[in-house]
């Protein structure tokens, strides 16, 4: 993979997007009663919490935020390829019957979501799950879709979508590979 | 970030200090699936791990099975009593008939130091040392560090004061190993019939003449289980006198730093090695020790499947 980098959105329009998703998530919720943000490691986490400052700031009071790290319910755990490191999922609150929307940075194949799915199930029976995404680049290979998109980015399976943050976890941009 | 390259997990000698790290962060993340209601990841499912201890073992063989379980592996316990050891069978032999079922990983502990090796050469499956005679013990060495690690926040440059029978001790070796790899310092003191010679060359290891010497100052005191059904009965006059110049108890403790923490790794020998005022006090971390293991061994268990064939 060469290097060419196109730059698809820069750190103001991250920001409107979040928004417009924060304005998406309170209106089909009707409010912020009984919903909960899941991020998914390591993006989606950051992501959650620029989601849930802007929730707070249209609505008020605060939403809950979590994490999760998927990796040990990944599907191609098994088998002789390398491990990743774990990361830590840190959800100190109860899932039951919340209405929990996952956050992730960017929406592939769908098996990240699937197995963030999993794991929520195990803390709990949450009243409904919902996803959120900052971009959504097609190629899925399992019935999954994203409820809220940030900005849908038709990509061929060779190009490589990242979004990048500062060292603070601030998204500045989202970067497509070629 | 940092791969887990190895198939076997036999002495932390073997582990370089970012194994050991890696490790370590791994059994902190793991730790939160046991706090949860439903105590239980799908990683390992379909994996099967056989518990194949040759001499009696409470906390570690319960500790290594649970951590199997929570990561949804197949776990079977073979015991001493009821394997074909007890009809004569090598040990070479057991483990290719137990390979022949097609095991994942087998977690031994044997009493011959360095059994651990021989099969490995003669096996296909992971093998993790669960003890192995007065050699190592790895997974109650890095559940220690993680417990010294939850305590200060680091290793590096603890003052630790290994106190007990370090001659038959595969604690007191792993712990050596992996703390001094961690840039701890460890002092040690016992009776000289229970202190091997050269034991200084191990790592960063000061010999103390007195268990006050070892004591002073300490950040971590780990005190050793006498182990009577190892010893004969030369190296001691009688357990009493032991523990009156090598035992923990309310007054010597003061000689390690105020809040130092105190260890164990079990069975303890009540009223020897230490004092039941020591074991129930404020300073004792010896039941967090043993919550640890469970993380640290599912942390183990994790990377030893990814690991490659050396």
């Amino acid at each position: 993979m060469s290097n060419e980098q196109t730059v698809l959105m820069d750190g103001a329009g991250i920001k409107r997007a979040l928004t417009r998703i924060a304005h998406e998530i309170l209106e089909k919720n009707k409010g912020v009663e009984d919903i909960v943000l899941i991020g998914i490691r390591s993006g989606g986490a950051f992501l959650s919490d620029g989601i849930a400052e802007q929730i707070s700031n249209i609505e008020g009071g605060t939403v809950p935020v979590g994490a999760v790290d998927i990796t040990l319910y990944r599907d191609d755990c098994s088998g002789s390829l390398p491990h990743h490191p774990v990361g830590k999922t840190e959800i100190p609150f109860s899932l039951e019957a919340k209405k929990v929307i996952l956050v992730d940075d960017v929406l592939y194949t769908g098996r990240t979501i699937r197995a963030a799915m999993d794991a929520m199930m195990d803390f709990g029976r949450p009243k409904s799950i919902q996803l959120a995404v900052l971009i959504d680049r097609g190629h899925r290979e399992l019935p999954i879709r994203a409820d809220f998109v940030g900005r849908n980015v038709p990509t061929s399976q060779k190009e490589n979508v990242q979004v990048v943050f500062d060292s603070a976890n601030k998204p500045i941009e989202v970067l497509l590979e070629k | 970030m940092a791969e887990f390259k190895h198939k076997h997990i036999i002495a932390l000698r073997d582990l370089s200090k970012e194994d050991m790290e890696l490790l370590l962060s791994t059994a902190e993340s793991m730790r939160e699936i046991n706090s949860r209601d439903i105590k239980k990841v799908p990683t390992l499912r379909g994996k099967t791990i056989i518990n194949l201890f040759y001499e009696s073992s409470t906390r570690t063989r319960t500790s290594f099975e649970i951590a199997g379980k929570r990561l949804s592996a197949d776990t079977v316990n073979i015991a001493p009593s009821n394997s074909s050891a007890t009809k004569g069978e090598t040990l070479a032999d057991t483990a290719l008939n137990l390979l022949a079922m097609k095991p994942d990983i087998i977690v031994m502990r044997h009493a011959v130091s360095g059994s651990h090796y021989f099969l490995a050469n003669k096996i296909n499956c992971s093998i993790i040392n669960a003890g192995d005679g007065a050699h190592e013990h790895p997974s109650q060495g890095l559940l220690d560090m993680l417990t010294m690690k939850d305590r200060f926040g680091r290793l590096d440059g603890l003052k630790v004061a290994i106190v007990g029978d370090i001659t038959h001790s595969r604690v007191a070796r792993s712990n050596i190993q992996g703390l001094t790899k961690m840039g701890s310092k460890i002092y040690v003191a016992g009776p000289p019939t229970m202190l091997p010679p050269g034991v200084e060359k191990l790592g960063d290891v000061t010999v103390c003449s007195s268990m006050n010497e070892a004591l002073e100052d300490a950040d971590v005191v780990m005190m050793l289980r006498i182990q009577q059904e190892r010893q004969g009965k030369t190296l001691m006059p009688n357990t009493r006198e032991y523990s009156r110049y090598f035992g923990l108890n309310p007054n010597n403790i003061k000689l390690a730093k105020p809040n130092a923490m105190i260890m164990h790794p079990g069975p303890i020998n009540r009223g020897v090695e230490m004092s039941s005022y020591v074991i129930d006090g404020d300073q004792s971390w010896i039941l967090k020790q043993v919550e640890n293991g469970v993380a640290v061994r599912m942390a183990m268990l994790y990377h030893v499947c990814g690991g490659e064939l050396e």
